[in-house]
């Protein structure tokens, strides 16, 4: 196994435990914690790529996805603050309004 | 050799900390376990030659994104079901299809034929990737710019939205 593979087998480790935990966990916070993650185990695929091709697209693009989520943690956060208002609670199971 | 110890060494710590953010129980902690996470893979960024991205990687996430994540969970401490039971109803189904998910991308990873890492040379190094990426790449990011703009417009646009719902 060479360092590639074991770069990239780490960052798919990252990607699914970051989707494990937005399944599973009920707190909104950490639900956009393991988001977070998840973006993270993109980033560090990408980073692998671009540094063993040797070529400057995949560090690009990861500073667009931090950019990205920057934005997204500065339209989520009043959200969830705006939802608290409502609710007094994080729980993501409070959220039942669109049940059909 | 060193660097390969380090790397493993970083890895595992990443992994370790994702793991964490799993099984603790408060989001301050979770929020701890991921800048620990993202501390780490700054550190793999670093080793693979890629310094810009390390920096940016501390600089604007460490820095920027969890420093805001962490006043908020500062400013929402409320007592609340979701703290005292961690999971969901969708837990053992979600672990499950995650689960196969992991095993079918590593493995696919593990079967693929990968060519050998080539090293980076100097082109990730802050002047080269600054001069390259503000040649060909300054569109993009004016549009940075822009989504961040709209992003605060937004931010206030919710604001006052919730100032209108209370009032």
């Amino acid at each position: 196994m060479d360092r590639t593979q074991f770069l990239l087998g780490v960052s798919l480790l990252l990607f699914s435990l970051g989707l494990v935990g937005l399944i599973v966990r009920r707190n909104l916070l950490v639900m956009l914690m393991c988001m977070e993650l998840m973006l993270n185990g993109v980033n560090l695929s990408l980073v692998t790529f671009a540094s063993r091709s040797g070529s400057v697209e995949g560090a690009v693009m990861v500073f667009l996805i931090f950019i990205v989520a920057a934005a997204e943690i500065a339209i989520a956060i009043p959200i969830v603050l705006l939802l608290v208002r409502e609710r007094r609670t994080l729980d993501a199971g409070a959220y039942t309004d669109l049940k059909g | 050799m060193i660097e390969t110890a380090l790397l493993v060494l970083f890895a595992t710590a990443a992994v370790v900390g994702a793991v964490l953010m799993l099984l603790l129980r408060h989001p301050m902690r979770v929020a701890l376990a991921l800048i620990g996470v993202m501390i780490s893979l700054g550190g793999i960024y670093g080793l693979l030659g890629v310094h810009v991205i390390a920096v940016f990687q501390i600089m604007i996430y460490v820095g920027a994104v969890m420093v805001f994540m962490v006043y908020a969970i500062m400013l929402l401490d409320v007592r609340d079901p979701s703290f005292t039971e961690r999971y969901s109803a969708w837990l053992w189904p979600g672990v499950a299809a995650c689960g196969v998910l992991a095993a079918l991308l590593v493995g696919a990873v593990w079967r693929g034929a990968i060519p050998t890492f080539t090293g980076p040379g100097d082109r990730f190094g802050v002047q080269p990737f600054s001069l390259s990426f503000l040649a060909d790449y300054w569109l993009h990011f004016e549009l940075t710019s822009v989504l961040l703009v709209v992003a605060v417009l937004a931010a206030v646009a919710v604001i006052k939205l919730r100032g209108r719902h209370l009032g």
